[in-house]
């Protein structure tokens, strides 16, 4: 019989259920972190075998030490001038995630994600792409258009969804789409843009082009099916990509855990497929650009994709529509071990005599009036809370090409419903 | 008019899919199995090596990864053509598909686009169990975004997989296996007629195209008018035929968008309608052509519209045929409708 075990005591199952350390009211102590010296990750020549630097997915790629230098194989050695620009785009993101904030508190939008703390994830690394380069974002990545100059207008317009939102009010706050400046469509569905990337990468390739691609995702969406389709076709095609996990420990209220994050590190999910991976110090806005360099440089080269983690912290809710202190300890915040990434980076450029706190102050009031500037531009062309800004025939176009009959009919009818109400918007008077 | 040759739907597929290659160095196939085997149904036999692997190549076994990887392609400006093997296994790839391919010309206002066809063999009638045999159209044709189009002969299958892979939004493209290699018309029991013998398998060698929207008039009639697809156009023409009924049968080749010109002017002057497809009944596509047909010509009608469709049950294996819709549902059908 099949049933040769009945009848022997054994224990009863249990199930484990993660739970985060600390809850509101805890007192947060990190001390359980292993945070190497800023100096001891080595740095493996761009065409390493991904088996011979898996130990690159445990560790912490750091370059920034206590005493605010820039030490080890990993210092990037920028000039001071790359360096203040980098610090400015950190700083103008930030200013920028303030206001933003405010305006959607003011009623101006509906909705908005801040970055805080999880600048230095982005803006480097887009420092050590190229502009060609293409960038599948998720939706906390406003930092990559930043760091292209991208029109802070433009981008305000489309939070506001006003007449001047290229994106004809569609999305939803900040689900941007820039193609001049390389940045993919953003999509509210989680880690849908992983096999994207891989697949303009892939296309990169096989079209003889010398462009990679990068994408970013969450530490929480890294459990989803397209995360692990898109590393099994990196690895397999050796696709031409960077793929970025910011953990920031947090998914909206389920801490790492939930991901995955008490059983190894999200770097390591490299080595199962047998691509390179690094862990890095997500707060060192010089260690990411060192490793983006590293891997946009392996790509390029024909040695393959590289997944990075971003060991990182998100300071803030996970939206407007989020209140953290329900579900996690306050303390986490200024208790993070890895510091604030634009402190940290304004402390080395004055460690080395590049900048000052009173040229930093002068920049933050600086930039606070730019984006004030740009605010006010974007807000005469209107703010969600006003209505409805563009022509409603616009609802119907791009669903297809050419608009087949069925979309004309209900097009019609819509018309018809809203002469019926008296209401018309975007200049259809 | 290029020279003409007598094909079946796969080879009538394989040339659309060559012709379109050879003229656009963009155009790219992927799938599970299609490169060096050239795919489970052979569709794809020879393009590897006609076109080279980086234009024909073999997938790993993740239908997200096809089709999220056909949405980045797409965005640098390809036009990927990716096989699901069988329609049954299309469902992982389903956000790719909705909240992806379908939505990204409208999220981005134009800014990207994904002219992807995605081919698909769907459809039972050869032993497939539950999972080899379905037909999940009408999980397509609710989405906002998407073209679906369903081929019933080797001349409409390769003009239409030309006019969907020179479109410019995503098509599902679903081959109805059971009549890849033959017409059939539902009696099982009977041998199977080879396409050779059908007019329709006289397929140009050249390049050609059938618009997507507009149907096929295949048989004009006056007593009642017979909407069907793919596989179903056939089991009709049969009945038909076996009972004489003067029935104007419509093959709607594109579901969205729909040709609803010519199903109105049908039903407009047969006064009575019967929707026919494989597909399970409740929400199925033939909910949608009903209510339309309702919509637009309640004043013509005569009867009330019949729908003949496969059970809502899974599909299953051994009795496959009293699940698939054949001529006796059908006959029993066009009594009813008759009979009002």
């Amino acid at each position: 019989m099949a049933d040769d075990h009945a009848g022997r005591n054994l224990p009863p199952l249990s199930l484990h259920i993660p739970e985060p350390r600390f809850r509101p009211g805890d007192t947060v102590d990190f001390g359980h972190f292993e945070i190497p010296a800023a100096d001891a990750s080595s740095r493996p020549p761009i065409d390493a075998a991904a088996e011979a630097m898996r130990g690159h997915s445990y560790g912490l790629v750091r370059v920034l030490d206590e005493d605010d230098r820039a030490v080890g194989a990993w210092d990037p050695k920028l000039s001071p001038e790359r360096l203040l620009r980098m610090l400015r785009h950190m700083a103008l993101t930030r200013a920028f995630d303030e206001r933003m904030y405010r305006a959607q508190r003011q009623g101006k939008t509906s909705f908005y994600m801040k970055c805080t703390g999880e600048e230095a994830t982005c803006i480097p690394a887009t420092h050590a792409l190229d502009r060609g380069d293409m960038v599948f974002p998720s939706y906390r990545q406003q930092g990559v258009l930043i760091a292209r100059d991208w029109s802070l207008v433009d981008m305000i317009c489309q939070i506001y969804s006003n007449s001047g939102d290229r994106l004809k009010g569609r999305q939803m706050p900040i689900m941007y789409s820039a193609k001049e400046a390389n940045f993919f469509s953003i999509s509210g569905n989680l880690a849908t843009q992983y096999p994207q990337a891989v697949g303009w990468a892939m296309a990169s390739a096989a079209k003889g082009d010398t462009r990679i691609a990068t994408a970013w995702c969450g530490e929480g969406s890294t459990a989803e099916g397209d995360f692990h389709s898109a590393l099994t076709f990196a690895s397999v095609y050796r696709a031409p990509v960077v793929l970025n996990v910011v953990n920031n420990q947090w998914a909206i209220s389920s801490f790492s855990g939930f991901a995955g994050a008490e059983a190894t590190t999200f770097a390591a999910r490299a080595v199962g497929y047998g691509i390179a991976g690094l862990r890095v110090d997500g707060n060192d806005a010089l260690a990411v650009y060192a490793a983006t360099e590293w891997a946009a440089e392996r790509a390029r080269g024909n040695h393959g994709p590289t997944l990075i983690e971003h060991f990182t912290y998100r300071s803030e809710g996970h939206s407007t529509s989020d209140d953290p202190t329900k579900y996690r300890s306050a303390d986490e915040r200024t208790a993070w071990p890895l510091g604030d990434p634009i402190a940290r980076l304004k402390a080395h450029v004055i460690a080395i005599g590049a900048w000052d706190e009173e040229r930093h102050a002068a920049m933050d009031r600086e930039l606070a009036e730019q984006v004030r500037a740009a605010g006010k531009q974007a807000e005469a062309l209107g703010v969600l809370g006003d209505g409805m800004h563009q022509p409603f025939s616009t609802m119907f176009e791009d669903v297809f090409e050419e608009m087949p009959w069925h979309l004309r009919e209900q097009s019609a009818q819509m018309h018809a419903e809203r002469a019926v109400s008296g209401i018309t918007a975007g200049g259809e008077k | 008019m290029s020279d003409t040759r007598t094909m079946n739907m796969i080879q009538a597929i394989n040339s659309a899919i060559d012709v379109c290659m050879g003229r656009d160095p963009d155009i790219i196939v992927t799938g599970e199995d299609v490169g060096y085997f050239g795919g489970v149904f052979k569709a794809t036999e020879g393009l590897q090596r006609k076109y080279g692997k980086t234009r024909v190549f073999d997938t790993p076994i993740t239908e997200c990864g096809i089709i999220g990887v056909a949405v980045g392609m797409a965005a640098y400006g390809l036009r990927p053509v990716p096989e699901i093997q069988f329609a049954d296994y299309i469902y992982p790839a389903l956000d790719q598909i909705v909240s992806e391919a379908a939505r990204l010309r409208y999220r981005s206002a134009g800014e990207f686009t994904a002219p992807i066809t995605v081919r698909s063999p769907f459809g039972g009638g050869i032993f497939g169990g539950q999972t080899h045999s379905q037909s999940p159209e009408g999980i397509f044709t609710h989405v906002a975004g998407l073209k679906t189009v369903i081929p019933s002969t080797p001349y409409d299958a390769k003009g239409l997989l030309i006019s969907a892979i020179e479109d410019n939004d995503p098509v599902i493209f679903f081959e109805p296996k059971r009549i890849y290699n033959g017409p059939f018309d539902g009696h099982y029991d009977r041998p199977v007629t080879p396409w050779a013998k059908h007019p329709a398998s006289a397929v140009p060698e050249g390049h050609y195209r059938i618009p997507l929207g507009k149907a096929s008039v295949v048989r004009a009639g006056e007593a009642v008018t017979i909407l069907a697809y793919g596989t179903m156009v056939h089991v009709a023409a049969g009945v038909i035929a076996d009972t004489g009924v003067d029935a104007e049968l419509i093959d709607l080749r594109t579901l969205v968008p729909l040709d609803i010109e010519t199903i109105v002017a049908s039903v407009e002057k047969t006064g009575r309608c019967i929707v026919v497809h494989e597909a399970t009944k409740t929400s199925g596509f033939g909910a949608e052509l009903s209510a339309l047909v309702q919509e637009h010509c309640f004043h013509s009608l005569e009867a009330p519209v019949q729908r003949v469709t496969g059970w809502d049950t899974p599909y299953p294996h051994s009795l496959e045929w009293a699940y698939f819709p054949g001529p006796v549902r059908l006959g029993e059908a066009i009594k009813r409708v008759m009979e009002e």
